[in-house]
């Protein structure tokens, strides 16, 4: 039965980020080779057979690609897909002289910023509702849960019916409480900017489950008796929450706030669904463009190098984000 | 270990939150000492349901759409609730003219269990061995991993529509499956090394030197104890296999190849769109997925975090 209680808490630690004790966890964590002598040639050979395949998944479908993705960049392809040869960074000056790219790129800046913030606040109202004892609670945590299993298509699609123009039930309830006067709506889905809005709901939406459960696992690491001693010091709940609860959660907020400024930026679903048949470019985020540039315009070479570019945006933000936060900081 | 013991076990980790062994205590004193007023906890109650409404709202209007006519979700004045129960749209939905559901359904399955499958296959002799040894090379492995978990199929999509083309395989649930698998390894991988570096490494040794190989302590020693782990990984890779939409959707050019994620936007910005169908499918779609989430609630964050904290 002990090491049945072993094999339970380590995980544990791991959801926290905590270096896992016990022996196999040292060697994780020891630079190479202190301890044991230097590890050989031979080491390597004998795990290989173990990692391999693991390797040559990660080498041929994601790092090759990402080869293949820049050097089609700098390419002239055809619309059928044939190499025409080398055009230097004339792929990149179209991504750049493109009239909607900054208007683009300010959008897409706009919808990752404001997805996550809001997605991080309203996170930590409802992971301090449900780190609370009450008889129900964990029928609720289990709900949290369905937007992030439930496919974000079939999700974003219910609400794009629901805002459709005299049918739809959302639009209908707007009516109904007096938000909009008349049931022909408000052209929700049609007009960009609005499709726009609702879709940053969207994304809120199914961000939730994900950092709400990040902020929970959080909370459950702010020791019991810190929060007694505040209140024993006379702090108000708000002051304790600030002053003691906040500053623990900065692990966890840091995790979920990488994790979402990933996940929004590479977003796709929810602004092809919503948007993807209102024509221009008024509602497109540089992911939604890159998928307008294959689909639509068949110019894979301009995709590529317009992918670059998100790609490096990405590891810029980690980049920043890791050096300013410092999210491995133990806390 | 019998089936019952790794129940418990279970069950065990399951009341457990995931701050550890040192939390029980703590927390089960919140429970029992603490008198909360009753008031206070009518409150929670309160806004535990508002928060419960929030998130199965969009469900609930997918579920009653569902069971609607044709005329009656695109009624001009629609009813919130079904006025009849029409179940039978269930078997009907699945012969539109926009896209052959059945086949698509089947896509899904096929491309998630064999990604899935997949995905073990590589991960656990992976997770196992840069659990338990150490070798030249394997911080640079387990960097490769994180490398992996920061990138999606959505940024390296025309990598991989011209790679998966160049090889003859675009349009295949080969690709989708390769896909799949490569971009959710890195959260099997983690999660099931933090399950194998948390078995002591005496009982690998003492089974050593009871005569055991290597392989024998791997099936019989270390593969009991971390079946939760092992579980986790194939239910969140499973999911996410299920709902993946961008690399499918440029991948898979056959309508009859097309995960239903994909499939299923044909339907908007048609003229006369068959919502009642459409919904009827996300219902059938999305209840297995959230039923297997719901198995793995504790250790949802785990995989996902471990990775980016290290």
């Amino acid at each position: 039965m002990s090491s049945t209680t072993d094999t339970s808490s380590n995980p544990a630690g791991a959801a926290t980020g905590r270096p896992r004790t016990g022996g196999a966890g040292r060697t994780g964590d020891a630079p190479a080779g202190s301890a044991r002598g230097k590890p050989g040639g031979r080491d390597l050979a004998k795990a290989l057979p173990w990692i391999a395949p693991a390797l040559a998944l990660i080498l041929g479908v994601v790092l090759f690609p990402a080869g293949v993705m820049f050097y089609n960049s700098t390419r002239d392809i055809s619309q059928s897909g044939v190499d025409k040869g080398s055009v230097g960074f004339d792929n990149y000056v179209e991504v750049f002289s493109f009239p909607y790219f900054w208007p683009i790129f300010l959008r897409t800046i706009v919808w990752v910023v404001v997805v996550v913030v809001f997605t991080v606040l309203i996170s930590l109202g409802i992971a301090q509702i449900l780190n609370k004892a009450f008889p129900g609670r964990r029928i609720v945590r289990l709900v949290v849960i369905i937007p992030w299993a439930a496919s974000v298509v079939m999700t974003t699609m219910v609400v794009y019916y629901g805002l459709e123009p005299y049918f739809g039930v959302i639009n209908k309830f707007l009516v109904d409480v007096g938000l909009i006067d008349t049931p022909e709506g408000y052209g929700w889905t049609r007009n960009p900017t609005t499709a726009f809005i609702w879709s940053i709901v969207i994304a809120i939406f199914v961000s939730l489950p994900f950092t709400t459960y990040t902020i929970l696992a959080g909370l459950a690491t702010v020791p019991g008796d810190t929060i007694e001693a505040a209140k024993m010091d006379g702090a108000s709940p708000a002051r304790t929450y600030f002053t003691v609860v906040l500053p623990q959660l900065r692990g966890a907020l840091s995790v979920a706030v990488l994790i979402n400024i990933i996940n929004v930026f590479n977003s796709l679903p929810i602004l092809k669904v919503m948007t993807g048949s209102i024509p221009g470019y008024d509602a497109d985020t540089i992911m939604t463009m890159i998928f307008k540039y294959i689909q639509n315009q068949h110019k894979v070479d301009v995709a590529s190098a317009l992918s670059v570019v998100a790609f490096l945006i990405v590891i810029v933000i980690v980049a920043v984000y890791v050096k300013v936060v410092k999210p491995t900081r133990e806390v | 270990m019998t089936v019952t013991e790794t129940r418990a076990m279970l069950s065990v980790d399951a009341e457990r939150s995931p701050g550890g062994r040192d939390r029980g205590p703590a927390r089960k004193r919140r429970y029992t000492e603490d008198q909360v007023p009753l008031g206070r906890v009518l409150l929670r109650m309160l806004a535990g349901l508002v928060v419960l409404a929030i998130f199965i709202l969009p469900y609930t209007i997918m579920f009653f759409g569902s069971v609607k006519t044709k005329a009656q979700i695109r009624s001009v004045d629609p009813t919130y609730f079904p006025t009849e129960w029409h179940w039978e749209n269930y078997v009907n939905m699945w012969s539109t003219p926009e896209t052959p559901l059945p086949q698509n359904l089947i896509s899904t399955i096929v491309i998630a269990v064999f990604a899935t499958l997949l995905v073990l296959l590589v991960a656990l002799p992976a997770a196992y061995y840069t659990a338990r040894f150490r070798f030249p090379g394997r911080m640079v492995f387990l960097f490769l991993v994180i490398v992996t978990q920061m990138l999606q199929p959505a940024v390296l999509t025309s990598g991989l529509f011209r790679q998966f083309a160049t090889l003859g395989l675009i349009d295949t649930w080969a690709a989708m499956i390769f896909i799949n698998a490569a971009f959710n390894l890195s959260f099997a991988v983690w999660i099931m090394h933090s399950f194998f570096a948390g078995i002591p490494k005496e009982i690998d040794e003492a089974a050593q030197i009871d005569g055991a190989g290597r392989l024998t302590v791997l099936f019989r020693i270390n593969l009991p104890l971390v079946w939760p782990g092992i579980v986790t990984a194939i239910v969140f890779t499973f999911v996410a296999c299920w709902n993946e939409f961008a690399a499918s959707l440029v991948i898979l050019s056959t309508a009859g190849n097309q995960p239903l994620s994909v499939a299923l936007t044909k339907f908007v910005g048609q003229y006369e769109t068959s919502w009642q169908y459409v919904f009827g499918v996300s219902i059938v779609a999305i209840v297995p997925v959230v039923v297997l989430f719901m198995l793995i609630e504790k250790r949802l964050v785990g995989g996902l975090t471990a990775g980016s904290v290290k």
